[in-house]
């Protein structure tokens, strides 16, 4: 599944950066999760619960999620939009040539711990 | 109680696995090993490509194989079938390979007397395209029967891959696609995809592929 081997790769950074600055217990995990990243954070949240409880370092670890809206810009009319609401059509002039701006992130943004 | 931290890491998920694919695309340049990562969904003709590929090239090149299919062994039998070394990978349920994996299976096979390796990757179009194998070219088949409307609906791997091989065009004249409109909608995606419409059943189109595949081989080994 998706959601867990993400899971597994923040798992993975997040014990070496628990390794290089000596950590004791982990607390809090902020992500990054852009509306388009193709992951669903439910299932991201319950790939973590179960995930975590493997680990030391990350036990007691809750996963904090912050969703970075979607933009994509059209280069039949150089303006942006909002990309769930309109999809890859630019709503302004019709354009099929058009690119994501923002919106596919999933960014380790910060780790609390102890 | 200690004192609570907090550690900015800014970093994409994916960061640790790209600066191991880079690590492990170092070491396979040393030991002049081409990798390259073949994606496609299932049913669309990796391995039917890749043993075609195997048969016209193993008098010229050591080939190797891996293969990450999730369900079965095969696929890895079929191709070991050609008399090159296979091998197997296990990715325990997971939707892709990353850079560790593919570096635990290359470990495996033993890259040393080998010019080629082609990695069958887990057949979707989402994972896969996140993470770095550490392959030197990506690959991608889309095959007829699939619709031209596929770089629309998954662009990121469309973005990731040097080559799309549009597989079974022997069944064109059946189904409804329009090759122009995958061209278009490609390099709206990536400008500089390579596109090889083949058949990997009748040969059609294939000698341009392995010309292209052969060349890039070549330049691997000779820049530094
Ligand atoms: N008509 C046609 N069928 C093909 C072609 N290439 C593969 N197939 C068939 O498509 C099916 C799936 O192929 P396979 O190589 O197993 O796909 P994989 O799941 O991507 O490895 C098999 O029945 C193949 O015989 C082609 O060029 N033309
Ligand atoms: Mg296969
Ligand atoms: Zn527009």
């Amino acid at each position: 599944m998706h959601e867990l081997g993400i899971v597994f790769h923040i798992i993975k950074t997040v014990e070496r950066v628990g390794a290089e600055n000596k950590l004791v217990q982990v607390s809090a995990v902020t992500l990054e999760l852009g509306e388009v990243s193709g992951v669903v954070p439910q299932e991201l949240s319950s790939c973590w619960s179960w995930a975590v409880k493997k680990t030391e370092l990350m036990k007691e670890a809750t996963l904090e999620i912050e969703t970075i809206p979607a933009l994509t810009f059209c280069e039949g009319c150089q303006k942006t939009y909002e990309t769930v609401q309109h999809g890859r059509i630019c709503p302004l002039c019709g354009s099929e040539h058009t690119y994501l701006v923002q919106g596919n992130e999933i960014n380790l943004k910060e780790i609390k711990a102890h | 109680m200690d004192k609570v931290r907090i550690i900015e890491i800014k970093e994409s998920v994916f960061a640790d696995n790209d600066r191991e694919a880079e690590r492990l695309r170092a070491e396979l340049k040393r030991e002049k090993t081409f990798l390259l990562n073949l994606m496609s969904s299932p049913g669309s003709g990796k391995t039917t490509l890749l043993m075609r590929t195997i048969e016209a090239l193993k008098d010229k090149l050591r080939i190797g194989v891996l293969e990450a299919d999730i369900d079965s062994a095969v696929d890895a039998e079929k191709v070991a079938t050609t008399g090159v070394k296979t091998i197997q990978l296990h990715t325990g349920g997971m939707c892709h390979l990353d850079a560790g994996m593919t570096e635990q299976g290359l470990k495996e096979l033993g890259t040393a007397d080998l010019d080629l390796v082609v990695l069958e990757n887990v057949g979707n179009l989402v994972c896969p395209a996140e993470f770095d194998t550490g392959a030197v070219k990506n690959a991608m088949i889309l095959s007829v029967p699939e619709g031209h409307d596929k770089p629309l609906k998954y662009p990121l791997i469309f973005t990731v891959c040097d080559v799309l091989i549009i597989n079974k065009i022997d069944v064109l004249p059946y189904f409804d696609f329009d090759l122009d409109k995958v061209k278009e909608y490609a390099h709206m995606r990536n400008p500089n995809l390579k596109l090889f419409p083949l058949s990997a059943k009748t040969g059609e189109g294939m000698d341009v592929w392995l010309d292209w595949l052969q060349q890039e081989i070549k330049d691997w080994n000779q820049t530094t």
